[in-house]
């Protein structure tokens, strides 16, 4: 695929990088007991340690380790057996220790590599740099009081992972794939939820253009942000933006930049020479992070299918193709869903309804497959019904939109509405009989015109309610008026 | 009944054991005896509410012998253990006003056996410094004096107010924490038994943290055999502490008197200064005799990277306190200056809550640590450490202990030093290398010089083996014979 933008002095290659934040699924913190609930009351999961008292320590939560090394793993990467917590100094109010509990020189979790998907249904590595447990900061608040600034530390000391991309990416469709890609693994192993409005996963995206074939461009940082799309708009706005300044003869500065989603544009929040000095330097307070090979062996074991291997899955076990698995896969409540109904229906059926119906409701109601008034098992049932010729497929979207309303299940909403289809021969073909007695024009024009009779199932279709057998109907009709069949 | 401070902490437990006395009047003569010794400056909270409280709970568990094994025993409590209620100020101005809402792991450990708090005592500003002459609260005065003139010598430092303490007999033991020395120069300049314990040994949670890497907490007593006791309490295996050590820890009073004979000492020559006084060397020369005609075997050994000991533990203490005193900035707790810039509000807090010292360390911390400068002097310092351990694992390989005066000096007069921060660092120079090694290391009252004022000598050991340093210095308590101060000249 060509990724190239064309400026005014010939094409660009664009190159991003990212650096995900992904906060770890884990009950306490990263170096203390408190909870890591979110959307509790300010500062009332601080512990001392959370708060940088004096004479506190940090103690390490094994459990953040394990999610690190199984994430680790899920991204086919290196997993360090011997790792280093550094202190990465400065000042900042939502900073309590007035420095952050990070991993500098040693990750616990080095290269490795994923294969994201595009939309034109290819598929491409991108390499993974590292990735290192770090706490989170607190949160300043601005807007509680009119000359002050408060700070909530419940966030403050929360496990994250940060992910390191190579700069493999050439395009924003990529950029935005990686991400989802990343949060999709984390999802199947249960390490971060993915949840970016809650701030669970933040991405940093590095931006630099070049000429094809040249060396890599002045790079700049987009710091935190917060949603596919807006990663995406971010990338386009920056490639821009650094193409005008090089082809008006300008130079691009190393810089952080910020995304206002809002005006859809970035701006500089601090260029290199602003930069803080960290003074980065191995923690004293905590010993090295080390673990055995029987350790990650075991992580290893209890490692979930992931993405890749359940489409494969999806394709094999069930003769889908790897077009619609990928679509099933690509998130895990998908996939889920997708298993539960199809546990005792017909697997292409119940694959089109999902990505057909369910997915065009869904979208309509603004909800998340997780919050689907259908139950799986519903739908599975619904597409049984169709399969078996109980109802037919019109009935059966009256019975979906049914079940969207109320949440019954498909049999009961069939039985109390009359919704079985009509399958009776003489039944049908006494309609049929009628429909032909009083449309004596329509029949005779049928001679030149075979097409009309779909007009005629149309009739009777509309005279059962939509009950009748099509295919029976369909059978009577070519025999009575084109003495066919 | 004559004064219960006169006792020391064995007599103390033994009298509170035998009934001879009840912990309330042991504790009423250590309160009067703090009250009338304010001259020496020693404490900057006294808590005799507290131990009155204690000691008549003390009382009882004594009559109902369910009690600890400090139990009734009134000590003092350096300044940078916090406190739960209790004002823990790290001699700052920046914590003035700090009163915990925690208690440390080790006070918490002698509480639990019974220990009474009797205040918490002064000490250099975040402990950094020799002579206790940092302190936002003013210096502590040595109870010592020259026999030839009046003038105010400092107890050392940065446990001063606990050396100090223990020296005037007020308190039965006092806790202090050991950095670069911190116990034992001072423990020397006072004529008191000063231990740092092996890093590890005690928890270092709820202490305020100085270089993190360096920070051990010890004991201060009048004599070995207390130490050993107040030690056993102090340490446990702390899961708040990553640092601390899982390793058994023993009853260290049942190495007091246990035979050296057979036993190796060695004498690093490295330890022998250019222009170091005959007084030094001549007690130096005493202490190998004591412990040769007790059995052991003297050897002359090298530690061929001492000389960079005390360059190395200048920056990588002050590159540690730089990082750990960041949270002192006045959004949460402690002195705080506001302003509507944040910037501005760091600066105004930072400068006007830390003294010239502690402002020196951090400005050296920050440079040492700085992109450009990382390599050439943290990474270094790192690697001579690494350097100077293995010096001592070699060593230890072939002597048992490693025999060393404490301190260059005796104590130095107020103020005589304290413009000059390099002079004062010497100080150090013997105490230094045992934190950067993480070894165990005591400072035992050797003799009085010419001054009469009292010098050490000190005993490292392998380490977890302070049990071994304990057997070695209760022999040269025995053969120095070591007296306390005659005059109580300080008493009001």
């Amino acid at each position: 695929m060509n990724n190239l933008i064309e400026g005014k002095t010939g094409d660009w290659e664009l190159v991003i990088g990212i650096e995900v934040h992904a906060q770890i699924i884990s009950n306490s913190k990263l170096f203390s007991g408190s909870s890591t609930s979110f959307g509790s009351d300010h500062n009332t999961q601080v512990s001392f340690v959370d708060a940088g008292m004096p004479g506190m320590l940090p103690v390490i939560n094994s459990v953040c380790v394990e999610q690190a090394i199984k994430t680790g793993l899920g991204l086919n990467a290196k997993i360090n057996n011997f790792s280093i917590f550094d202190r990465k100094n400065y000042f900042y109010p939502d900073l309590p220790q007035g420095y952050q509990i990070s991993q500098f020189e040693q990750p616990i979790v080095g290269n490795g590599m994923i294969t994201i998907d595009l939309e034109n249904g290819d598929s491409k590595n991108v390499g993974i740099e590292r990735l290192h447990l770090e706490q989170d900061a607190g949160k300043s608040l601005h807007d509680q009081h009119p000359s002050y600034s408060f700070v909530d530390l419940n966030r403050s000391g929360v496990a994250l992972m940060e992910i390191v991309s190579m700069p493999d990416m050439r395009s924003p469709e990529e950029a935005q794939a990686y991400v989802k890609k990343l949060r999709n693994i984390m999802k199947y192993l249960q390490t971060c939820d993915g949840n970016m409005e809650e701030g669970s996963l933040r991405a940093d995206i590095n931006v630099s253009v070049r000429k094809p074939g040249d060396d890599l461009g002045t790079r700049c940082e987009i710091k935190n942000v917060n949603s596919i799309k807006f990663i995406g708009q971010a990338i386009v706005y920056e490639a821009k933006r650094q193409i005008d300044m090089i082809e008006k003869g300008n130079q691009v500065e190393q810089q952080t930049r910020l995304f206002d989603p809002k005006k859809g544009q970035t701006r500089s929040m601090r260029s290199k020479e602003e930069s803080h000095d960290y003074r980065y330097f191995p923690d004293p307070d905590l010993l090295p992070l080390t673990f055995t090979d029987d350790f990650v062996d075991e992580i290893k074991k209890t490692l979930p299918e992931l993405p890749d291997i359940r489409r494969k899955r999806f394709i094999d076990t069930y003769g889908l193709s790897s077009y619609d698995s990928n679509i099933l896969v690509s998130e895990k409540e998908t996939a889920d869903y997708f298993e539960e109904a199809v546990k005792n229906s017909n697997p292409k059926l119940v694959c089109n309804w999902v990505i057909g119906e369910l997915f065009s409701v869904l979208n309509k109601m603004n909800k998340s497959i997780e919050n689907c008034p259908i139950k799986a098992k519903d739908l599975g049932e619904l597409i049984n019904l169709i399969d078996n010729e109980t109802i037919t497929g019109r009935i059966a979207k009256d019975v979906f939109e049914i079940m969207l309303d109320t949440g019954d299940d498909p049999i009961s909403i069939v039985e109390s509405n009359n919704m079985r289809q009509v399958n009776d021969l003489s039944e049908i073909e006494a309609i049929i009989d009628k429909i032909i007695e009083s449309n004596p024009d329509q029949v005779k024009t049928l001679s030149e015109k075979p097409n009309l009779i779909g007009w005629f199932v149309g009739q009777a279709m509309k005279e059962t309610a939509g009950k009748a057998n099509p295919k029976t109907v369909n059978e009577i009709l070519n025999k009575k008026l084109l003495n066919k069949g | 009944m004559k004064n219960l401070t006169e006792l020391c902490l064995y007599e103390a437990r033994e009298g509170l054991l035998n009934k001879d006395f009840t912990s309330k009047e042991l504790v009423l003569d250590h309160i009067d005896k703090m009250e009338s010794s304010r001259s020496l400056n020693a404490f900057i909270t006294e808590t005799p509410e507290i131990a009155i409280k204690s000691a008549e709970k003390s009382d009882l568990k004594l009559i109902k012998e369910e009690n600890g094994e400090l139990e009734g025993i009134p000590l003092g409590v350096k300044d940078m253990f916090c406190t739960k209620g209790v004002l823990t100020t790290a001699s700052s101005k920046m914590l003035s006003n700090f009163i915990p809402p925690y208690e440390s792991t080790v006070t918490e450990n002698l509480w639990s056996e019974g220990a009474i708090l009797l205040g918490k005592l002064n000490n250099d500003e975040f402990a950094m410094g020799s002579s206790n002459e940092t302190s936002f609260y003013g210096p502590v005065i040595n109870p010592w004096k020259s026999n030839n003139d009046q003038i105010n010598l400092v107890p050392g430092g940065s446990s001063g107010g606990s050396s100090a303490s223990v020296a005037a007999n007020i308190g039965l033991g006092a806790l202090g924490t050991d950095t670069g020395g911190s116990i034992r120069q001072p423990a020397s300049f006072t004529g008191t038994v000063g231990l740092k314990p092996t890093y590890g040994r005690c928890s270092r949670w709820g202490i305020i943290a100085f270089a993190s890497s360096l920070d051990q907490a010890g004991p201060i007593t009048r004599n070995v055999r207390d130490n050993s006791i107040l030690l056993k309490s102090m340490c446990s295996h702390d899961t708040k502490d990553t640092t601390s050590s899982s390793k058994e820890i023993p009853n260290f009073e049942n190495a007091i008197g246990r035979s050296i004979k057979g036993l190796k000492v060695g004498i690093p020559n490295e330890f022998f200064l250019d222009g170091m006084s005959n007084e030094i060397i001549e007690i130096w020369d005493k202490g190998k005799d004591w412990l040769k005609n007790s059995g052991a075997e003297i050897i002359d050994i090298s530690l061929p990277n001492t000389k960079y000991a005390l360059p190395c533990y200048y920056i990588i203490a002050p590159a540690e306190a730089s990082s750990n005193l960041a949270r002192y900035d006045g959004v949460r707790f402690g002195h705080s200056v506001k302003s509507s810039d944040i910037n501005e509000m760091y600066k105004a807090t930072r400068s006007e809550g830390f003294g010239d010292e502690v402002k020196r360390r951090i400005m050296i911390g920050t440079y040492v640590l700085s992109s450009g400068y990382y390599d050439a002097y943290y990474l270094k310092a790192q690697k001579v450490r690494s350097l100077i351990t293995e010096d001592y694992s070699k060593v230890f390989k072939d002597v048992d202990v490693i025999l060393t005066p404490s301190t260059p000096s005796s104590a130095f007069g107020l103020d005589e030093k304290s413009n000059d921060p390099i002079s004062m660092y010497l100080n150090d120079i013997f105490t230094v290398p045992v934190n950067l090694a993480g070894l165990p290391a005591i400072s035992v009252p050797a003799t009085l010089d010419s001054n009469g004022l009292p010098l050490g000598l000190q005993l490292i050991g392998r380490p977890f083996e302070e049990e071994t340093i304990y057997s070695f210095a209760k022999i040269i308590e025995d053969s120095a014979n070591f007296k306390n101060i005659e005059k109580q000249w300080w008493l009001k």
